[in-house]
């Protein structure tokens, strides 16, 4: 390693030397991230009070909030790691981008599971074209048209390249159709309903949304790593290092 | 004058070739040699641009191409495996077509000469579908014909699918640019008769089996 | 840099010419999912009016993705792309021509006939003029969103279903401005608003689709 703050960054942007650190990291934010859900779980079900109107099952954004907060943020990091990965050639950012889509399509899939949970007891209905959860399906859909195209393409090299030029036509359509759907459900249904639950939240409630969020984020970075070191280790597989470092673990 | 340095190529996981260098001057001909797979197509893509080597670089003029590559494609004809012909274009229609997106569009006069030259001048008003593949490859051959301004010609098995008119008639042209101070880029199987004053050689066999070697 | 725009335009208009089976066929293909529609729902009119705007538009999704398949897989096949790309002109300029070729066959046929298929659905007169307008500037996103779906997924196996996956999610917010504009005018509202949007996606894409469809297409040709 180096003296220099700015020779490290260069560093650690090769996977050789990224791969035992991400080695390194991931318990950590592992252990956070199982720690930060516990306590945020124990808020949300035994601390925050009932909520006057919806009852219990209030309790369920505890969980779709935050998955939906994640979910999106998950895709501009994946936007920002490929473009980095396009503009510097850097193998090793675009390999984050593959490692983060399918926790960002996980967190996608609980925000809509959680939404239709929450549906069925608030609104009567497992399904409700409800401005956030359509745009959570959309965005789904960009995870998966993500995913199918790097699976599409047998060259690692192009598709790495294309599904950054993806990533980035979509980091710059997700605002757009997010205010699109917005302004169509108001249109439609006007503002009936509304996610967000009670018109003040209580400060136990957001408490718990705020750590749970943290949790899942933790949690985010423990997968990306663990599945990081999976890429590196398979698309490095015919170099000496990696011959070392799987034959040192048999 | 065009300069290679160092190139390496990889294609999936297996690499081509490695640490490939050479200077190509005015009047000189390389010749791609290696057996089926060796790289020889991927290093003429890589010359022209098409595909970025995984390390070394190409200068032209003594300036990378990658960072002028409009530039250099106006210095550049290349005649891939494919014909570039589209089947519902006329023989005439696709030469046009060619020489007008490469900056240089040309009278039908000249272009049914450059066809001529090729013995496919009757074939001119013939939708490409109707043409036999060897008639097809000296339609694609005919764009040499109609721009000798373009320093630099990287061929792909020109030879290929021609009858040994054609392959005369091939030779004389290469030989021609030559002559004028261009350059010749190409990969072939078969022996090739061209007088030049320099007919340089790279073996991508050889440099495979160094990089095994090592 | 006009001259190869002009050239590109002129050649892919005499191929499509030279083909036009293949522009009526997205055509038909146009007409007859419209026409399923009223077979599936019932004939009741006033249902079908509410509906046309969004099945209308859906049907122009679905007609201009098909397209999509001719726009660079013909040219990456018989090596004339790779020919564009070392043309000597800038790309974008040469996707530009290509883009705008592929809305003349493919945008522009539906543009013209919808107000037809609108009467089958009982729209009244200003409906239907918006709904031509609303489809004059929409369309021409469709192409050059799709220009980008069609350059990444160039010579990748299953190519066909992949651009409907990458592509229609982006299409979602022309769909809801383009039918949404409809429904406004029915519901007296005034279009205006809808047709502006429209209007700054079609800006937006304009200066945006055609790069990153050229990226894409040096990308697939490595």
């Amino acid at each position: 390693m180096s003296k220099s703050g700015r020779f490290s960054w260069f560093y650690f942007s090769s996977p050789q030397s990224f791969y035992p650190l991400a080695g390194t990291l991931q318990p950590w934010f592992a252990a956070l991230a199982v720690i930060l859900c516990a306590v945020g779980l124990y808020i949300s079900f035994f601390v925050a009070p009932t909520d006057a109107q919806q009852g219990e099952s209030y309790r369920i954004i505890f969980i779709h909030v935050p998955a939906a907060w994640m979910s999106m943020f998950l895709y501009l990091v994946m936007g920002f790691w490929s473009g980095v990965g396009l503009v510097f050639n850097t193998r090793l950012s675009s390999m984050v981008a593959t490692a983060l889509a399918p926790t960002g399509a996980l967190f996608t899939f609980i925000a809509l599971w959680t939404g239709a949970l929450w549906g069925k007891p608030t609104w009567g209905t497992w399904w409700v074209w409800d401005a956030r959860l359509t745009s959570e399906l959309i965005l789904l859909f960009l995870y998966i048209g993500f995913m199918a195209l790097q699976a599409a393409i047998d060259d690692q090299r192009r598709a790495d390249k294309a599904g950054a030029v993806l990533a980035l036509v979509g980091v710059i359509n997700v605002p757009i159709i997010y205010f699109s759907v917005k302004w169509w459900s108001t249109l439609h249904q006007g503002a009936s309903v509304s996610m967000t639950g009670a018109p003040t939240m209580a400060k136990t409630m957001l408490l718990g949304m705020l750590i749970m969020a943290l949790g899942f984020w933790m949690y985010s970075i423990a997968a990306t790593l663990a599945r990081v070191r999976c890429v590196i280790l398979e698309r490095e597989r015919h170099t000496d290092w990696v011959a070392a470092e799987i034959g040192a673990q048999t | 004058m065009l300069e290679a340095r160092q190139l390496e190529c990889t294609r999936g996981d297996r690499c081509l070739f490695t640490d490939l260098s050479f200077k190509l001057g005015r009047g000189q001909m390389l010749r791609v040699a290696g057996a089926n797979g060796s790289g020889k197509t991927s290093l003429l893509r890589i010359m022209c641009g098409l595909v970025s080597p995984s390390a070394g670089e190409l200068r032209w003029q003594g300036r990378p191409i990658r960072d002028e590559r409009e530039e250099y494609s106006r210095n550049l004809v290349f005649i891939g495996h494919l014909n570039a012909l589209k089947d519902d274009l006329t023989a005439l229609e696709n030469l046009q077509c060619a020489a007008a997106l490469s900056g240089k569009p040309a009278d039908v006069g000249r272009m049914l000469a450059a066809l001529e030259r090729f013995g496919v001048a009757h074939c001119a008003e013939l939708p490409a579908k109707v043409l036999s593949q060897g008639q097809r490859r000296r339609v694609a051959l005919a764009r040499l014909a109609l721009a000798p301004a373009a320093p630099l010609w990287i061929l792909d098995e020109p030879f290929s699918a021609l009858d040994v008119g054609a392959v005369v008639e091939l030779e004389l042209l290469l030989a021609a640019h030559l002559a004028s101070d261009g350059m010749v880029v190409l990969t072939t199987h078969q022996e090739v008769q061209v007088v030049a004053h320099a007919i340089l050689r790279v073996d991508l066999d050889l440099h495979t089996a160094a990089l095994r070697a090592a | 840099m006009i001259r190869a725009l002009g050239w590109v335009l002129r050649r892919d208009l005499l191929l499509a010419f030279r083909r036009r089976g293949d522009v009526v066929n997205a055509l038909v293909f146009f007409v007859i999912v419209v026409s399923l529609f009223p077979l599936g729902v019932g004939p009741e009119a006033s249902q079908l009016r509410n509906m046309a705007p969004g099945v209308l538009w859906v049907a122009a999704l679905l007609a201009c993705m098909l397209s999509l398949a001719r726009l660079y897989a013909p040219d990456h096949q018989d090596g004339t792309l790779e020919q564009m790309l070392l043309a000597g002109e800038p790309l974008v300029v040469l996707v530009m021509g290509k883009v705008i070729s592929h809305w003349l066959m493919s945008g522009l046929p539906l543009v013209l006939i919808a107000p037809l298929l609108g009467l089958q659905f009982d729209l009244p007169g200003d409906a239907l003029a918006v709904l031509c307008v609303s489809l004059l500037i929409g369309t021409p996103v469709l192409s050059l969103i799709g220009a980008v779906g069609a350059a990444l997924t160039l010579g990748v196996r299953g190519s066909g279903v992949l651009v409907a996956l990458l592509v229609l999610p982006l299409y979602v917010p022309v769909l809801i401005f383009g039918a949404g504009s409809v429904g406004a005018v029915a519901s007296g509202t005034g279009a205006e608003a809808h047709l502006m949007l429209l209007g700054g996606f079609l800006a937006l894409s304009l200066v945006l689709a055609p790069w990153a469809s050229a990226a894409a297409l040096r990308i697939a040709m490595e």
